[in-house]
């Protein structure tokens, strides 16, 4: 073993990790799919959406927050953990509105794109239609809440030029929500919007005025499928 | 189903088939079964112009299409042409490739839709006879019978859809127009795909198949002359888009209405002023409505749009082709407006010759290769759009707050025009061949069928109303003592 790395199997694969990643680092390094929702790549883990659950030793772990250690044996590929991760990719379309034929986001969605690799056609579990107004009134963003699948990445990655937080959660349970100072008219620039759009896996924050601009084709998952070889 | 009480009969008609939508078709008959009533009912309900209250404007386009699947492109692109007004940027003022881009996609559209129409929907009516055999009657047995007919019918289809395809991204509610143009080119590789495409699928074999289709016909007309010219035939007010010259144009341009007579009523009209001119009634027993002139009142106002109509108010038509086609049709109704129901659909495919000419000139030009996709303007806060679908006129009109969400819409759509006629029709129907029978047999209710199919094949888009409205069908003697009622409330 070299220095500061570690072995483990991830589905009886024997990998090289360096030590200090998560399970979920480790795997992209080697070419191995986990899919993940609220991980992105320059944030710190967060851990909220558990689409990346794996099993090691028995147990169900979050891959995106848990590390890596020497002769760890992780399932990953398995009957048990995609039923698991399609049960909750369900529950967040069930729980929120996501309106895919009219969305701009399309293509370049990412709760989208887990559901056409898990082959979602009808969740399993009944809609619970929540009536959630839409955030309009900034000049150039436009926040849909009822798209929001809480995964703090905006929260996370999205800060205004002195390092402090633009969005926010508020409430609890179901009720949480993004929370955001619309009266402040700065709040949110032109390249923040733009910045915002892009971290959100989702449909949740949309720039204004640019929607479908990107032809069919062009979109992110349209040139490279989630989860196909890089 | 008739049912007999108190010496009358009512004749339903549901579902009306070959026809994509609800529909239904109520005959009121008296005692000795002559015809005392017949409506054309629309028993769906969309709720559109509600649900799009609320979204961003750019949204309009690509949401609002899914009214319909048949011709979802003339919906995208009214809503795009409404939001290029939103944006400052209206339709005339376009880039070069975004207006030839959207004429393509257009084009395209009302190739594959007519096809449909016509060859799919239509056409066993005409090759097997109205009275013909109902499980024969439809595209199986045309796929049967008329094996090489049925394989060009579905290859132009394919063709049209494959234009879209290459314009909007999807063959079905694809993304091509954008407020202020279009969001892509055409790469050269599409472009010869289409152009030289294999010896089966290319702009050619379209026009000259289109133009066998026509003459099929044509060679029908002749020898059904009675049939085709009468059935169904009165005389209606006409309402289109026309060129400022007076061209055929089924993309751009301004309001012509003409009368029974082909006097023009209004000319030269921008449709931006469109509800100085239009007014909707609404009646009770159908979700649709009823558009008139207001110059002309509810009474006298109702007109028809669709191939007929565009037939009849326009002068000329810019492709050759098409436009020899077109002075036949005319000399023929001795360059009157034509009121027949069943020369809709010889109108309707010298239109999609038209189409198919368009297509093979547009895809020889080189601004669909390259140029500006997009324009911008100064943002306002009202804007109509108006196109001309397969079946006919189409209105998008849309108010948008300084925040980009819509507040209003109407969209008053190609059916929805056509409501007066195509109740007329029916009743032409039930008036001059089921009234005073004494046995209905299916063939004589087909008929009513065919007279509806002329007009439309889609009923979906044209419903307004949103809620959980309960459906009710009651049974009325000639009295109006209910004889019979079912209810269906919102929980179905």
């Amino acid at each position: 073993m070299e220095q500061g790395h570690v072995n483990l199997t991830i589905d009886g694969k024997e990998i090289l990790a360096k030590d200090g990643q998560t399970i979920v680092q480790a795997a992209r390094d080697n070419g191995i799919f986990v899919p993940t929702l609220c991980d992105f790549r320059s944030l710190n883990p967060a851990g909220t959406c558990r689409i990346c659950t794996v099993k090691v030793a028995g147990r169900f772990v979050p891959s995106c927050t848990t590390p890596v250690s020497y002769g760890m044996v992780v399932e990953n590929e398995t009957a048990e953990l995609t039923d698991l991760r399609r049960a909750l990719i369900e529950m967040l379309f069930v729980e929120g509105n996501h309106m895919c034929p009219s969305c701009e986001k399309s293509g370049n969605c990412e709760l989208q794109a887990l559901a056409h690799r898990y082959r979602i056609v009808v969740p399993r579990f009944p809609f619970l239609f929540p009536v959630q107004k839409v955030e309009a009134r900034l000049q150039h963003l436009f926040i849909e809440h009822k798209r929001c699948i809480q995964c703090l990445r905006c929260v996370r990655g999205v800060k205004a030029k002195d390092g402090h937080d633009i969005f926010g959660f508020i409430r609890r349970g179901s009720d949480v929500r993004i929370a955001l100072d619309v009266n402040d008219p700065d709040a949110v620039s032109e390249e923040t919007a733009k910045k915002a759009m892009e971290i959100c896996p989702v449909g949740a924050l949309i720039q204004k005025r640019v929607g479908f601009k990107v032809p069919i084709g062009q979109r992110k998952f349209d040139r490279k499928p989630e989860g196909s070889p890089s | 189903m008739p049912s007999v009480k108190s010496g009358t009969r009512k004749i339903t008609i549901e579902p009306v088939t070959r026809v994509e939508g609800h529909g239904k078709v109520t005959i009121k008959l008296d005692e000795n079964n002559k015809v005392i009533q017949s409506r054309f009912h629309i028993v769906e309900f969309r709720g559109f112009e509600r649900f799009i209250q609320g979204r961003p404007y750019w949204e309009a386009p690509v949401l609002v299409q899914r009214l319909c699947g048949i011709c979802p492109v003339s919906h995208h692109l009214c809503a795009s042409k409404a939001m290029d007004v939103i944006v400052g940027v209206p339709s005339d003022s376009l880039t070069p490739t975004a207006d030839k881009m959207r004429r393509l996609m257009h084009y395209g559209q009302f190739f594959q839709s007519h096809v449909l129409h016509f060859f799919h929907l239509a056409s066993p009516d005409l090759l097997f006879g109205v009275n013909s055999d109902p499980l024969k009657r439809n595209i199986i047995g045309v796929i049967q019978a008329f094996p090489e007919i049925a394989k060009k019918a579905v290859l132009m289809r394919k063709f049209g859809q494959e234009v879209i395809h290459l314009t909007a991204g999807k063959k079905i509610h694809g993304t091509g127009a954008i407020p202020g143009g279009v969001n892509k080119h055409l790469t050269s590789a599409e472009r010869d795909e289409l152009l030289v495409g294999t010896p089966e699928l290319n702009a050619d074999i379209m026009v000259a198949w289109i133009q066998e289709g026509l003459a099929l016909f044509k060679d029908y007309h002749l020898k059904n002359k009675e049939f085709i010219d009468g059935f169904a035939a009165f005389p209606s007010n006409y309402m289109s888009l026309v060129r400022k010259d007076g061209a055929l144009d089924l993309y751009h341009g301004v309001l012509r209405a003409v009368d029974p007579e082909g006097k023009k009523i209004f000319d030269q009209v921008d449709y931006q002023n469109y509800a100085d001119y239009i007014s909707e009634e609404v009646r009770s027993w159908t979700y649709m409505k009823f558009p008139y002139f207001q110059s002309l009142g509810m009474e006298k106002g109702w007109y028809r749009v669709g191939p007929l109509a565009r037939l009849n108010t326009c002068d000329f038509i810019p492709t050759p082709l098409a436009q020899k086609e077109f002075e036949q049709y005319k000399a023929y109704s001795k360059g009157k407006p034509s009121g027949s129901s069943m020369h809709m659909h010889w109108a309707r495919l010298i239109e999609a010759l038209h189409a198919a000419e368009k297509i093979r000139e547009l895809l020889n030009d080189p601004d669909l290769i390259s140029g500006e996709l997009v324009k911008t303007g100064v943002r306002m806060g009202e804007g109509v759009g108006l196109l001309e679908a397969p079946r006919g006129t189409l209105f998008h009109h849309y108010r948008v707050d300084p925040n980009d969400q819509i507040t209003m819409c109407n969209l008053i759509v190609s059916t929805t025009s056509n409501n007066e006629g195509m109740n007329r029709a029916v009743s032409w129907v039930a008036e001059n061949v089921i009234s005073g029978q004494r046995e209905i047999p299916e063939g004589m209710l087909n008929q009513v069928e065919v007279a509806i199919r002329a007009y439309d094949p889609c009923l979906s888009c044209a419903t307004h109303a949103v809620g959980q409205m309960p459906l009710e069908v009651v049974l009325e003697d000639r009295d109006g003592m209910v004889l019979d009622r079912k209810v269906k409330n919102s929980n179905g």
